[in-house]
Protein backbone atom coordinates (compact mmCIF):
# COMPACT_ATOMS: atom_id res chain seq x y z
CA UNK A 1 0.00 0.00 0.00
CA UNK A 2 1.41 3.16 -0.50
CA UNK A 3 2.37 5.56 2.22
CA UNK A 4 -0.43 8.48 0.85
CA UNK A 5 -2.84 6.28 0.91
CA UNK A 6 -2.42 4.46 4.54
CA UNK A 7 -2.48 8.47 5.57
CA UNK A 8 -5.73 9.01 3.94
CA UNK A 9 -7.15 5.63 5.88
CA UNK A 10 -5.47 6.36 9.63
CA UNK A 11 -6.39 9.65 9.45
CA UNK A 12 -3.01 10.25 10.30
CA UNK A 13 -1.02 13.50 9.37
CA UNK A 14 1.78 13.33 7.11
CA UNK A 15 4.74 15.07 8.58
CA UNK A 16 7.16 14.08 6.03
CA UNK A 17 6.87 11.86 2.67
CA UNK A 18 10.01 12.01 0.79
CA UNK A 19 8.90 8.94 -1.54
CA UNK A 20 5.28 9.65 -1.34
CA UNK A 21 4.84 6.71 -3.88
CA UNK A 22 6.98 4.28 -1.58
CA UNK A 23 4.87 1.31 -0.98
CA UNK A 24 4.78 -0.52 2.44
CA UNK A 25 4.07 -4.22 3.03
CA UNK A 26 4.54 -5.24 6.23
CA UNK A 27 3.82 -3.53 9.79
CA UNK A 28 5.65 -4.01 13.19
CA UNK A 29 5.43 -1.93 16.36
CA UNK A 30 8.25 -2.04 19.27
CA UNK A 31 9.61 1.03 21.20
CA UNK A 32 12.56 -0.90 21.92
CA UNK A 33 15.07 0.00 18.62
CA UNK A 34 17.78 -2.87 19.31
CA UNK A 35 14.29 -5.21 18.98
CA UNK A 36 13.25 -3.11 16.07
CA UNK A 37 16.77 -3.54 14.20
CA UNK A 38 17.03 -7.00 14.84
CA UNK A 39 13.74 -7.91 13.95
CA UNK A 40 11.13 -5.49 11.73
CA UNK A 41 10.22 -6.58 8.40
CA UNK A 42 11.93 -4.31 5.46
CA UNK A 43 9.20 -2.38 3.57
CA UNK A 44 7.53 -1.92 6.57
CA UNK A 45 5.49 0.78 8.43
CA UNK A 46 7.08 1.19 11.85
CA UNK A 47 4.56 2.15 14.89
CA UNK A 48 5.89 3.19 17.68
CA UNK A 49 6.51 6.11 20.12
CA UNK A 50 10.00 6.84 19.43
CA UNK A 51 10.03 10.33 18.17
CA UNK A 52 13.65 11.04 17.38
CA UNK A 53 16.60 10.92 15.40
CA UNK A 54 17.93 7.33 16.23
CA UNK A 55 14.35 6.19 15.21
CA UNK A 56 15.06 7.61 11.45
CA UNK A 57 18.35 5.55 12.16
CA UNK A 58 17.10 2.37 12.78
CA UNK A 59 14.40 2.53 9.80
CA UNK A 60 16.63 3.12 6.92
CA UNK A 61 19.00 0.19 8.38
CA UNK A 62 16.00 -2.06 8.63
CA UNK A 63 14.73 -0.99 5.15
CA UNK A 64 11.26 0.67 7.08
CA UNK A 65 10.17 2.75 4.97
CA UNK A 66 7.64 4.84 7.38
CA UNK A 67 7.58 5.82 11.09
CA UNK A 68 3.94 5.99 12.07
CA UNK A 69 4.50 8.31 15.74
CA UNK A 70 1.59 7.09 18.63
CA UNK A 71 -0.11 9.01 20.68
CA UNK A 72 0.35 12.34 19.01
CA UNK A 73 4.31 12.52 19.47
CA UNK A 74 6.15 14.78 18.15
CA UNK A 75 9.16 14.72 15.65
CA UNK A 76 11.94 17.05 16.53
CA UNK A 77 13.28 19.15 13.58
CA UNK A 78 16.84 17.13 13.39
CA UNK A 79 14.18 13.68 13.27
CA UNK A 80 12.64 14.87 10.15
CA UNK A 81 15.71 16.02 8.44
CA UNK A 82 17.19 13.05 8.65
CA UNK A 83 13.94 11.51 7.50
CA UNK A 84 13.88 13.52 4.49
CA UNK A 85 17.43 12.88 3.69
CA UNK A 86 17.16 9.24 3.89
CA UNK A 87 14.29 8.42 2.29
CA UNK A 88 11.76 7.92 5.57
CA UNK A 89 8.48 8.68 5.50
CA UNK A 90 7.16 9.90 8.56
CA UNK A 91 3.26 9.57 9.84
CA UNK A 92 1.83 10.96 13.35
CA UNK A 93 -1.70 9.65 14.49
CA UNK A 94 -3.57 10.59 17.69
CA UNK A 95 -4.53 7.32 18.61
CA UNK A 96 -2.18 4.57 20.20
CA UNK A 97 -0.29 2.03 19.43
CA UNK A 98 -2.85 -1.02 20.06
CA UNK A 99 -5.44 0.99 17.82
CA UNK A 100 -3.02 1.58 15.27
CA UNK A 101 -1.21 -1.79 15.23
CA UNK A 102 -4.75 -3.32 14.78
CA UNK A 103 -6.01 -0.81 11.85
CA UNK A 104 -2.29 -1.10 9.90
CA UNK A 105 -2.78 -5.27 10.15
CA UNK A 106 -6.27 -4.52 8.56
CA UNK A 107 -5.27 -2.05 5.83
CA UNK A 108 -2.56 -4.77 4.56
CA UNK A 109 -3.29 -7.88 5.36
CA UNK A 110 -7.20 -7.62 5.37
CA UNK A 111 -9.71 -8.30 8.40
CA UNK B 1 47.25 -15.96 -56.58
CA UNK B 2 48.27 -14.85 -53.65
CA UNK B 3 49.93 -16.49 -51.15
CA UNK B 4 49.94 -14.85 -48.17
CA UNK B 5 47.33 -11.73 -48.45
CA UNK B 6 49.32 -9.49 -45.99
CA UNK B 7 49.52 -6.00 -46.94
CA UNK B 8 51.70 -3.85 -44.93
CA UNK B 9 49.60 -0.63 -45.72
CA UNK B 10 46.32 -2.28 -45.22
CA UNK B 11 47.13 -4.19 -41.90
CA UNK B 12 45.91 -2.97 -38.99
CA UNK B 13 49.11 -1.54 -36.63
CA UNK B 14 48.62 -4.88 -34.47
CA UNK B 15 50.05 -6.94 -37.43
CA UNK B 16 52.63 -4.50 -38.27
CA UNK B 17 53.58 -4.76 -34.95
CA UNK B 18 54.45 -8.27 -34.81
CA UNK B 19 55.89 -8.11 -38.61
CA UNK B 20 58.52 -6.24 -36.68
CA UNK B 21 58.72 -7.63 -33.85
CA UNK B 22 59.13 -11.23 -34.61
CA UNK B 23 61.70 -12.73 -36.52
CA UNK B 24 62.13 -15.24 -39.23
CA UNK B 25 63.77 -17.81 -36.78
CA UNK B 26 60.76 -17.62 -34.54
CA UNK B 27 58.35 -18.15 -36.85
CA UNK B 28 60.23 -20.52 -39.36
CA UNK B 29 59.89 -24.50 -39.68
CA UNK B 30 63.18 -26.19 -38.05
CA UNK B 31 64.89 -28.40 -38.40
CA UNK B 32 63.84 -29.13 -42.01
CA UNK B 33 63.77 -31.73 -44.43
CA UNK B 34 66.18 -31.99 -47.17
CA UNK B 35 67.86 -34.28 -49.79
CA UNK B 36 70.97 -34.73 -51.00
CA UNK B 37 71.90 -33.98 -54.62
CA UNK B 38 72.20 -37.24 -55.71
CA UNK B 39 68.84 -38.00 -54.59
CA UNK B 40 66.41 -38.91 -57.35
CA UNK B 41 63.23 -36.88 -57.76
CA UNK B 42 61.01 -40.23 -56.82
CA UNK B 43 62.44 -40.03 -53.54
CA UNK B 44 61.60 -36.24 -53.08
CA UNK B 45 58.32 -37.29 -54.13
CA UNK B 46 58.27 -39.84 -51.59
CA UNK B 47 59.37 -37.64 -49.17
CA UNK B 48 56.87 -34.77 -49.51
CA UNK B 49 54.22 -37.26 -49.94
CA UNK B 50 55.28 -38.91 -46.25
CA UNK B 51 55.56 -35.53 -44.51
CA UNK B 52 52.84 -33.54 -46.07
CA UNK B 53 55.12 -30.55 -47.60
CA UNK B 54 55.73 -28.97 -50.94
CA UNK B 55 58.80 -28.05 -51.05
CA UNK B 56 62.56 -29.68 -50.49
CA UNK B 57 65.55 -27.67 -50.04
CA UNK B 58 68.60 -29.62 -51.56
CA UNK B 59 71.64 -29.45 -49.17
CA UNK B 60 74.42 -31.32 -47.80
CA UNK B 61 76.00 -30.97 -44.38
CA UNK B 62 74.04 -27.27 -44.38
CA UNK B 63 75.46 -26.02 -47.38
CA UNK B 64 72.68 -25.09 -49.83
CA UNK B 65 72.77 -26.15 -53.05
CA UNK B 66 68.73 -25.50 -54.66
CA UNK B 67 65.36 -26.65 -54.03
CA UNK B 68 62.61 -29.21 -55.08
CA UNK B 69 59.06 -27.87 -55.54
CA UNK B 70 55.86 -29.95 -55.88
CA UNK B 71 55.83 -28.18 -59.32
CA UNK B 72 59.03 -29.68 -60.14
CA UNK B 73 57.70 -33.21 -59.30
CA UNK B 74 54.23 -33.02 -61.65
CA UNK B 75 56.58 -31.62 -64.43
CA UNK B 76 58.95 -34.67 -63.53
CA UNK B 77 56.04 -36.80 -63.94
CA UNK B 78 54.75 -35.95 -66.83
CA UNK B 79 58.07 -35.61 -68.82
CA UNK B 80 59.22 -39.00 -67.56
CA UNK B 81 62.07 -38.02 -65.79
CA UNK B 82 61.07 -38.98 -62.37
CA UNK B 83 64.16 -41.22 -62.03
CA UNK B 84 66.67 -38.75 -62.30
CA UNK B 85 68.99 -37.29 -59.75
CA UNK B 86 67.87 -33.56 -57.91
CA UNK B 87 70.58 -32.10 -59.00
CA UNK B 88 70.05 -32.30 -63.20
CA UNK B 89 66.50 -30.61 -62.12
CA UNK B 90 66.31 -29.25 -58.69
CA UNK B 91 66.10 -25.00 -59.25
CA UNK B 92 69.51 -23.38 -58.37
CA UNK B 93 68.24 -19.88 -57.83
CA UNK B 94 67.17 -20.18 -54.85
CA UNK B 95 65.99 -16.88 -53.04
CA UNK B 96 66.53 -16.99 -49.41
CA UNK B 97 66.25 -15.46 -46.15
CA UNK B 98 68.04 -14.58 -42.73
CA UNK B 99 67.01 -15.91 -39.88
CA UNK B 100 67.84 -12.87 -38.30
CA UNK B 101 65.41 -10.59 -40.12
CA UNK B 102 62.17 -9.35 -39.11
CA UNK B 103 59.46 -11.28 -40.57
CA UNK B 104 58.33 -8.23 -42.67
CA UNK B 105 60.76 -9.53 -44.65
CA UNK B 106 59.39 -12.60 -45.15
CA UNK B 107 55.74 -11.34 -45.90
CA UNK B 108 57.22 -9.35 -48.35
CA UNK B 109 59.53 -12.04 -50.18
CA UNK B 110 56.21 -13.55 -50.73
CA UNK B 111 54.31 -11.15 -52.02
CA UNK B 112 57.51 -10.08 -54.23
CA UNK B 113 58.73 -13.20 -55.49
CA UNK B 114 55.51 -15.89 -55.20
CA UNK B 115 57.09 -18.37 -54.13
CA UNK B 116 55.45 -21.34 -51.65
CA UNK B 117 58.64 -21.22 -49.41
CA UNK B 118 61.98 -20.01 -48.40
CA UNK B 119 64.85 -21.64 -46.74
CA UNK B 120 66.52 -20.14 -44.34
CA UNK B 121 70.00 -19.52 -43.87
CA UNK B 122 72.02 -18.55 -40.45
CA UNK B 123 74.97 -16.22 -40.31
CA UNK B 124 77.32 -18.58 -41.44
CA UNK B 125 74.90 -19.53 -44.72
CA UNK B 126 74.07 -22.72 -43.04
CA UNK B 127 70.62 -23.80 -44.58
CA UNK B 128 68.51 -23.71 -40.67
CA UNK B 129 65.17 -23.99 -41.44
CA UNK B 130 62.25 -23.01 -44.16
CA UNK B 131 59.45 -20.66 -43.82
CA UNK B 132 56.26 -21.36 -45.70
CA UNK B 133 52.83 -19.19 -45.82
CA UNK B 134 51.39 -21.17 -43.42
CA UNK B 135 54.20 -20.85 -41.01
CA UNK B 136 53.88 -16.89 -41.08
CA UNK B 137 49.67 -17.42 -40.95
CA UNK B 138 49.83 -19.94 -38.11
CA UNK B 139 52.21 -17.64 -36.35
CA UNK B 140 50.29 -14.70 -36.84
CA UNK B 141 47.11 -16.07 -35.44
CA UNK B 142 48.86 -17.23 -32.29
CA UNK B 143 50.78 -13.89 -31.80
CA UNK B 144 47.54 -12.29 -32.12
CA UNK B 145 45.87 -14.50 -30.02
CA UNK B 146 48.29 -13.78 -27.46
CA UNK B 147 48.03 -10.37 -27.87
CA UNK B 148 44.25 -10.01 -27.58
CA UNK B 149 44.29 -11.96 -24.37
CA UNK B 150 47.13 -9.36 -22.87
CA UNK B 151 44.92 -6.36 -24.47
CA UNK B 152 41.98 -7.58 -22.75
CA UNK B 153 43.43 -8.33 -19.05
CA UNK B 154 44.60 -4.80 -19.66
CA UNK B 155 41.41 -2.57 -20.73
CA UNK B 156 39.23 -5.28 -18.66
CA UNK B 157 40.47 -7.06 -15.35
CA UNK B 158 38.72 -9.74 -14.77
CA UNK B 159 35.48 -8.61 -12.03
CA UNK B 160 36.99 -9.55 -8.94
CA UNK B 161 34.52 -12.18 -6.79
CA UNK B 162 35.75 -10.98 -4.23
CA UNK B 163 36.41 -7.82 -1.60
CA UNK B 164 39.30 -5.82 -2.08
CA UNK B 165 40.75 -4.98 1.20
CA UNK B 166 38.72 -1.85 2.35
CA UNK B 167 39.04 -0.56 5.53
CA UNK B 168 36.65 1.65 7.42
CA UNK B 169 37.05 3.38 10.95
CA UNK B 170 34.38 5.26 13.00
CA UNK B 171 34.85 7.50 16.22
CA UNK B 172 32.33 7.36 18.51
CA UNK B 173 31.82 9.99 21.46
CA UNK B 174 29.69 9.49 25.00
CA UNK B 175 26.18 10.42 24.41
CA UNK B 176 26.65 11.42 21.12
CA UNK B 177 23.36 9.88 19.49
CA UNK B 178 23.10 12.53 16.76
CA UNK B 179 25.52 10.56 15.15
CA UNK B 180 24.70 6.79 16.05
CA UNK B 181 24.34 4.60 12.76
CA UNK B 182 27.18 6.69 10.52
CA UNK B 183 29.60 3.57 10.74
CA UNK B 184 26.66 1.23 9.97
CA UNK B 185 24.98 3.73 7.15
CA UNK B 186 28.71 3.40 5.41
CA UNK B 187 28.87 -0.15 5.62
CA UNK B 188 25.55 -1.07 4.56
CA UNK B 189 26.20 1.73 1.69
CA UNK B 190 29.15 0.16 0.30
CA UNK B 191 27.94 -3.32 1.07
CA UNK B 192 24.84 -3.00 -0.93
CA UNK B 193 26.92 -0.77 -4.10
CA UNK B 194 28.97 -4.60 -4.20
CA UNK B 195 25.67 -6.14 -4.75
CA UNK B 196 26.33 -8.03 -1.07
CA UNK B 197 23.52 -10.52 -0.54
CA UNK B 198 21.00 -8.02 1.45
CA UNK B 199 20.49 -10.38 4.40
CA UNK B 200 23.94 -10.24 4.73
CA UNK B 201 24.12 -6.44 4.76
CA UNK B 202 21.50 -6.33 7.59
CA UNK B 203 23.58 -8.72 9.39
CA UNK B 204 26.48 -6.72 9.15
CA UNK B 205 24.16 -3.20 9.83
CA UNK B 206 22.98 -4.87 13.05
CA UNK B 207 26.38 -5.85 14.57
CA UNK B 208 28.02 -2.44 13.45
CA UNK B 209 24.35 -0.04 14.97
CA UNK B 210 24.43 -2.15 18.25
CA UNK B 211 28.16 -1.40 18.37
CA UNK B 212 27.70 1.93 18.52
CA UNK B 213 25.29 2.50 20.56
CA UNK B 214 26.61 0.11 22.92
CA UNK B 215 29.95 2.71 22.96
CA UNK B 216 27.52 5.80 22.63
CA UNK B 217 25.52 4.45 25.46
CA UNK B 218 28.37 3.00 28.18
CA UNK B 219 31.78 3.90 26.99
CA UNK B 220 33.43 7.36 27.66
CA UNK B 221 34.25 7.14 23.88
CA UNK B 222 35.91 4.46 21.28
CA UNK B 223 36.47 3.23 17.50
CA UNK B 224 34.71 1.36 15.24
CA UNK B 225 36.75 -0.05 12.69
CA UNK B 226 35.29 -2.37 9.85
CA UNK B 227 37.26 -4.53 7.59
CA UNK B 228 36.16 -6.20 4.43
CA UNK B 229 38.22 -8.50 2.75
CA UNK B 230 37.51 -11.66 0.67
CA UNK B 231 34.43 -13.04 1.96
CA UNK B 232 35.21 -11.76 5.73
CA UNK B 233 33.36 -8.37 7.34
CA UNK B 234 35.33 -7.68 10.37
CA UNK B 235 33.36 -5.44 12.59
CA UNK B 236 35.84 -4.55 15.58
CA UNK B 237 34.51 -2.18 18.36
CA UNK B 238 37.44 -0.77 21.05
CA UNK B 239 36.74 1.33 23.67
CA UNK B 240 38.41 3.32 25.96
CA UNK B 241 36.49 2.43 29.52
CA UNK B 242 34.94 1.88 31.90
CA UNK B 243 34.95 -1.99 30.58
CA UNK B 244 32.34 -4.97 31.62
CA UNK B 245 32.27 -6.00 35.60
CA UNK B 246 30.46 -9.45 34.72
CA UNK B 247 30.92 -9.55 30.78
CA UNK B 248 28.71 -13.30 31.16
CA UNK B 249 25.87 -11.51 32.98
CA UNK B 250 26.30 -8.94 29.96
CA UNK B 251 26.04 -11.77 27.42
CA UNK B 252 22.39 -12.88 28.37
CA UNK B 253 19.34 -10.89 26.70
CA UNK B 254 18.06 -8.69 28.77
CA UNK B 255 20.70 -7.64 31.30
CA UNK B 256 21.40 -3.77 31.03
CA UNK B 257 23.22 -1.09 33.39
CA UNK B 258 21.62 1.60 31.45
CA UNK B 259 19.76 4.44 32.71
CA UNK B 260 16.13 5.04 32.35
CA UNK B 261 16.93 8.67 30.34
CA UNK B 262 18.59 5.53 27.61
CA UNK B 263 15.93 2.90 28.14
CA UNK B 264 13.55 5.92 27.17
CA UNK B 265 14.62 6.81 23.78
CA UNK B 266 14.47 3.02 23.40
CA UNK B 267 17.95 1.50 24.02
CA UNK B 268 19.62 -0.57 27.09
CA UNK B 269 17.37 -2.81 26.74
CA UNK B 270 20.05 -5.30 26.99
CA UNK B 271 19.89 -6.21 23.66
CA UNK B 272 23.08 -4.99 21.97
CA UNK B 273 25.44 -7.79 22.74
CA UNK B 274 22.92 -10.44 22.15
CA UNK B 275 21.94 -9.14 18.60
CA UNK B 276 25.54 -8.71 17.97
CA UNK B 277 26.48 -12.54 18.35
CA UNK B 278 22.95 -13.63 16.93
CA UNK B 279 24.06 -11.67 13.51
CA UNK B 280 27.74 -13.11 14.06
CA UNK B 281 29.65 -15.83 12.29
CA UNK B 282 32.70 -15.29 14.83
CA UNK B 283 32.18 -13.39 17.70
CA UNK B 284 34.48 -11.97 20.66
CA UNK B 285 34.55 -10.10 23.49
CA UNK B 286 37.29 -9.15 25.66
CA UNK B 287 36.64 -6.73 28.72
CA UNK B 288 38.19 -5.41 32.18
CA UNK B 289 36.90 -3.13 34.38
CA UNK B 290 39.11 0.13 34.26
CA UNK B 291 40.46 -0.56 30.72
CA UNK B 292 38.61 -0.92 27.79
CA UNK B 293 35.88 -3.48 26.12
CA UNK B 294 36.87 -4.97 22.47
CA UNK B 295 34.23 -6.63 20.57
CA UNK B 296 34.93 -8.73 17.66
CA UNK B 297 31.99 -9.39 15.15
CA UNK B 298 32.98 -11.51 11.99
CA UNK B 299 30.41 -12.07 9.14
CA UNK B 300 31.37 -14.81 6.45
CA UNK B 301 30.28 -13.92 2.88
CA UNK B 302 28.79 -17.16 1.75
CA UNK B 303 30.19 -18.68 -1.97
CA UNK B 304 27.17 -18.51 -3.80
CA UNK B 305 25.88 -15.76 -6.81
CA UNK B 306 23.63 -13.74 -5.55
CA UNK B 307 19.91 -14.69 -5.22
CA UNK B 308 17.81 -13.06 -7.74
CA UNK B 309 17.21 -9.25 -6.93
CA UNK B 310 20.29 -9.06 -4.67
CA UNK B 311 20.88 -5.43 -6.05
CA UNK B 312 17.25 -4.47 -5.29
CA UNK B 313 18.75 -3.22 -1.24
CA UNK B 314 16.77 -4.78 1.32
CA UNK B 315 13.82 -5.56 -0.49
CA UNK B 316 14.53 -9.39 0.31
CA UNK B 317 15.91 -8.63 3.65
CA UNK B 318 12.69 -9.35 5.29
CA UNK B 319 13.54 -12.13 8.39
Amino acid sequence: MRITDLAAQLGAETVEAPDPAAEVREGYTSDLLSDVIAHAPSESVLITIQGHLNTVAVATLAGIRAILLANGRPAPDDMRAAARREGVAILRSPENQFALSHRVHRLLHGP
Amino acid sequence: MKVLPIDPEQSPLVILDLLFKLKIKDVMTAPVFTVSRRDTLRAVQRLMKERTITGVPVAEDGRLFGIVSVDDIINALDGGYIDDPVEQRMSRNVVVLEEDMPLSFGTSYFRKYRFGRFPVLNKDNRLVGILSSRDVSASLLLELFKEYRRLEQQVQPPPAPEFDHIRLQFKVRRYDFENAGKASYELKRILTAQQTDPRIVRRAAIAAYEMEMNQIVHSIGGVISCSIAGRRIEIVARDLGPGIEDVEAALREGFTTANDWIKSLGFGAGMGLPNIRRVSDHFEIHSKPGSGTTVRATILIPNVPPADGAGAGARAAAP
